[in-house]
């Protein structure tokens, strides 16, 4: 059996060089394997190196969007309108805590979370990953952050997460200047994906939606930055790579008082009405403040449905912004109606007619009644605005003829946005043959010229539209686009560097002005001026109760606009009509009379007694009082952080503290 | 001959007299040691993973050394019982084996669940060569029908299993016998050309759908990125990211960022690669080319037809392992359970393989004896 013993008989030589070659055949077939894997692995390593590196990384590194932070809103003495508060919500990482069932249970008795909240979030740790954080509790008080800070360290694992959210600290006194922002809905994101920027919004949560957040949402916004990160496969991030900072959104300053705003607020207070103040040099908006107004702040956090039902049904409608609404103008027109007649020669400075008490159209019944029965006897354009006499506008209107009204009223801005930087402006009514065949299509009446010459009929002008149009006229003609933003600047906190730099940009989004309105005869527009001063300055003038003893040299011209047509012969009694058929008051006004350097509209509705001079009147006085009185208010809401208001704006740290 | 012999035994080294073979030794520690480093980078730097390869390396070692001392005649004698244990064995796995990673493979002996598959690994090139070396060389058509059958017998009860790469390693241990044997090339290039006949109906029948989706899913991976074709498309993103240089040690991201599925063990490679570049993956080659190149000189240089065969299949076989797992690894072959052997964490095959070495160390230590 033994093996060695039969090898003897058997030729080895040849069985060996058998062996032999077949060897070396298999050792060139395993040179040829090594060859094929080499050049295989070559072919992954060399010749497709790019491609597989690139997956690679595409792997590892991720981009994870960074917000920037929303740009603050300063009212022009730097007082700080809209800011971005922290608010706190507690996050735990369920991977790091050993019994999450019993620390939860134990935070939530501490902080007194509800069962409900629990729940939620035992839910959510279901379908996140264990290393990612999942809310508890958003919105912690400051007391729930004080009790957990102090107990932090048994719960290690459960942080406190700082997030920005918009917030108004004047709350109702500038939501409809300043809007508000809310969280982004799939509206704003499909209109973001179709204007190329939902790619810088990639971390954003809130957008403007109203007011000057929705204006000026991309200077607010400021530009989105990105931290790269490598993560594993589960999505863990590991470290981060590279870090490109966001670029933080603009600072607005606005043309807007704050302290004007609140003289407003108290002016208006139980009353439905709106009130605009404009700086005619500029056009630079100082007060717009429509009463009642509502807490924009309750939108930043998602408004409940019982307070949105709530300001929905409210039968003074908060939600809507009476500066930019429609009213009947009234005698607030007649000045602009002066200018027209004597442009186109129509009436002169000396033009007097008789006011028997009513105007009739040749060939008709009907009177058109004047306020006072009996009428005013002769009298002159002067006397005509002083003491806002009817017929003889219903005799000017009447000459003119309606092309002749609605043409010039046009330049001065009726029936047009006036181009304010708020997008909830609506243009009125500027009633006009056109108009009114475009809108009923119907012929024009004459008889309606004679109520558009008491801006009445179809007229409908915005307080906004009104004090853009008495600018016009104290600016004789020369038309500046009324605006809330006054500047904005960029805040930079540069590396190693404590105060942050701030560079201004005086007036960069100034807005576009129309050409001015040139009359045949500039003499006329101090004629029509000289009118309004004295229907505040006259004893017995229309407005002169309101002013009395004022020292700014102020003038006016009120109205009063019937909300209701009455008959031929009815006499109008507030007492006997329904609270919302009542007249509404009117008033437009500027001071200084030889220099103007503000302009006030005011809009009140359904007043129960009077009308515009002892309605609208004194709380445009009010506004002026305060404008040229003493500016104590606005001290103690200055804010100290704004880094630039006392220098660029004029107000000395010194008067201020 | 007593006398003669210890007469030699002076003139011969330390090494000898261990029933080492010094180059082999050299090889099988330099992949071993670089084993122990990728797989500490591949584990996710965890030094318990390192520790306890190491013990099963140490293990492997002393399986080895025992297995140099035993003189290859003793397996001759002992082949034919031994085969028959072993188809008893694979029977007894399929019949009453335990399940595990979807296929009955072990054998639960109460104290330790054991792998009759993996002892069929060394029974099979012993066997083919004992019965082959029976008759003069080159083999008779009659004998190597025969030896197919041996071959065949185990290979598919082993495919049965199913566990194709073990049946592969066991079926091309069998085929490469008779390839040195000197089977003529016109039976191996019919045998080829019936085994390319056989492949649809193999296809068809034999297959199972996870095996079919394998070879699919190499055919294009990128068809399930995240399901069937995650593993290779990972693993080629690993080698190829790797380029000519390597990410460096410890640095490759597809693996310590855990991309790359079954990192330690069958995908080794792919770590090493990545971390190492081509240069690596040349170096390693070449390190598995001499060992194979020191296994046939001791196969060539072998004094009989028994040790001849049994230490050129032991070494053709080895490198069987190397193609299929680097094959399959970077995308060339259809992914059958196969480490990279030496390097990949794990322990069964690795002490099969290092048995094998020790083998060969025993043929390569005893030559000289028979010589004179």
């Amino acid at each position: 059996m033994a093996p060695h013993k039969r090898v003897s008989i058997r030729n080895h030589t040849a069985e060996a060089n058998l062996f032999a070659r077949r060897a070396f055949i298999a050792l060139i077939g395993v040179v040829i394997m090594l060859l094929i894997l080499f050049s295989n692995v070559y072919n992954l390593q060399v010749s497709s190196y790019e491609k597989y590196q690139t997956r690679s990384n595409s792997n590892r590194i991720k981009l994870l969007p960074v917000a920037p932070n929303r740009g603050q809103i300063y009212d022009r003495n730097g007082v700080l309108l809209a800011e971005n508060k922290p608010i706190y919500s507690l996050e735990i990482v369920p991977e790091q805590v050993e019994d999450l069932e019993t620390t939860v249970a134990e935070i939530s008795d501490l902080l007194g979370i509800s069962d409900e909240k629990q729940e939620k979030f035992f839910k959510a740790v279901k379908g996140k990953r264990r290393f990612k954080p999942v809310e508890l509790h958003s919105r912690l008080s400051d007391q729930q952050v004080a009790l957990f800070s102090v107990n932090q360290h048994k719960y290690p694992g459960v942080v406190i997460e700082a997030r920005l959210k918009r917030y108004y600290p004047f709350g109702d006194l500038t939501t409809h200047n300043l809007g508000y922002v809310a969280r982004i809905n799939s509206r704003d994101a499909n209109k973001l994906e179709s204007e190329g920027k939902a790619e810088n919004y990639a971390a954003t949560r809130e957008i403007g939606k109203l007011g000057l957040e929705k204006y000026y949402e991309d200077i607010l916004h400021g530009t989105i930055g990105h931290q790269e990160v490598e993560v594993n496969n589960q999505g863990r991030v590991i470290r981060t790579l590279d870090f490109t900072p966001p670029i933080p959104g603009k600072d607005l300053t606005l043309t807007l008082d704050i302290e004007l705003q609140m003289i407003a607020k108290r002016a208006l207070s139980g009353k439905r009405g709106a009130v605009v103040a404009i700086d005619p040099r500029d056009g630079g908006v100082l007060a717009m403040y429509s009463n009642p107004s509502y807490d924009g702040n309750l939108f930043v956090h998602g408004i409940s449905n019982i307070n949105y039902k709530k300001l929905l049904s409210s039968k003074d409608l908060p939600l809507i912004n009476r500066t930019v609404q429609g009213y009947p103008p009234a005698s607030t027109v007649k000045p602009f109606l002066a200018i027209t007649g004597l442009d186109k020669k129509v009436i002169t400075s000396k033009t007097r007619i008789y006011d028997p008490g009513f105007f009739q159209l040749p060939n008709v019944e009907k009177k058109y009644r004047d306020m006072i029965r009996g009428g005013h006897g002769w009298i002159s354009l002067q006397r005509a605005i002083e003491k806002s006499c009817n017929v003889y506008f219903y005799n000017l209107a009447y000459k003119l003829g309606i092309s002749n009204i609605s043409e010039m009223m046009d330049k001065f801005g009726f029936g047009e946005y006036t181009g304010i930087d708020i997008h909830e402006e609506s243009r009125g009514v500027l009633p006009s043959v056109g108009w009114k065949r475009a809108r009923y299509n119907q012929p024009w009446y004459t008889g309606e010229t004679l109520s558009v010459g008491i801006g009445q009929s179809y007229w409908t002008v915005t307080p906004l539209q009104l004090a853009q149009a008495t600018s016009i006229l104290v600016n004789k003609g020369e038309i500046k686009t009324p605006h809330l933003l006054k500047a904005t600047s960029q805040t930079t906190y540069l590396p190693g560097q404590e105060t942050p730099t701030v560079k201004v940009e005086a007036e960069p989004y100034a807005l576009e002005d129309r050409p001015p309105i040139e009359l045949k005869d500039d003499k006329n527009w101090q004629i029509v001026l000289n009118t309004m001063h004295s229907t505040v300055q006259k004893l017995g003038a229309t407005a002169h109760n309101a002013f009395k003893g004022h020292k700014y040299d102020a003038a006016g011209k009120t109205g009063s606009a019937q909300v209701t047509s009455l008959g031929e012969d009815e006499k109008y009694d507030a007492s006997t009509t329904r609270e919302d058929q009542r007249d509404n008051a009117m008033f437009i006004s500027f001071a200084p009379f030889d220099n103007p350097e503000i302009v006030v509209a005011v809009a009140i509705e359904n007043v129960a007694k009077g009308g515009g001079a002892t309605n609208a009147a004194p709380v445009a006085r009010q506004i002026m009082d305060q404008y040229f009185g003493n500016r104590e208010i606005v001290s103690q809401y200055k804010d100290k952080n704004h880094p630039n208001h006392d220098t660029h704006f004029g107000i000395s740290k010194a008067g201020t503290e | 001959m007593h006398a003669h012999h210890q007469d030699q035994t002076k003139k011969l080294d330390i090494w000898q007299k261990l029933h080492i073979d010094l180059p082999l030794l050299v090889g099988i520690l330099a992949l071993m040691t670089l084993g122990l480093f990728v797989v500490y980078s591949a584990g996710g730097q965890d030094a318990d993973l390192v520790v306890r390869q190491g013990v099963r390396l140490g293990v492997a070692l002393t399986v080895m050394f025992i297995i140099a001392q035993i003189p290859p005649q003793f397996f001759l004698k002992w082949a034919i019982p031994v085969y028959v244990v072993g188809l008893a064995l694979l029977v007894a796995v399929l019949l009453v084996g335990t399940i595990g990673k979807g296929a009955q493979r072990w054998l639960d002996l109460g104290f330790m669940r054991f792998q009759p598959s993996e002892i069929i690994k060394l029974i099979m090139p012993i066997t083919i060569a004992w019965f082959i070396s029976q008759h003069d060389l080159p083999a008779k058509l009659g004998n190597i029908i025969i030896a197919f059958i041996l071959v065949l017998v185990p290979t598919l009860l082993i495919a049965k299993q199913p566990d194709l790469g073990t049946s592969l390693l066991v079926a091309s241990s069998g085929l490469f016998v008779i390839f040195l044997a000197g089977a003529s090339w016109k039976l191996i290039g019919s045998c080829i050309a019936l085994a390319s006949a056989f492949t649809p109906i193999f296809w068809m029948f034999l297959m199972k759908d996870y095996q079919k989706q394998r070879v699919l899913t190499l055919l294009d991976p990128e068809k399930d990125p995240l399901g069937a074709g995650y593993h290779i498309i990972q693993s080629k993103i690993a080698i190829g990211s790797g380029g000519l240089h390597g990410k460096s040690w410890l640095q490759g991201t597809q693996s310590q960022l855990e991309f790359l599925p079954e990192r330690h063990t069958d995908f080794i490679f792919a770590v090493f690669s990545e971390e190492f570049g081509l240069i690596g993956v040349g170096l390693l080659l070449l390190v598995y080319l001499a060992i194979v190149m020191r296994g046939l000189w001791i196969a060539v240089n072998a004094q009989e037809a028994f040790t001849k065969l049994l230490a050129g299949s032991l070494t053709l076989t080895f490198f069987v392992y190397v193609f299929v797992n680097i094959g399959m690894v970077s995308g060339l072959l259809p992914v059958v359970g196969v480490p990279l052997p030496l390097v990949s964490y794990g322990g069964t095959s690795m002490v099969t393989l290092m048995a094998g070495f020790g083998m060969l160390m025993g043929i390569s230590t005893r030559r000289r004896f028979i010589t004179s």
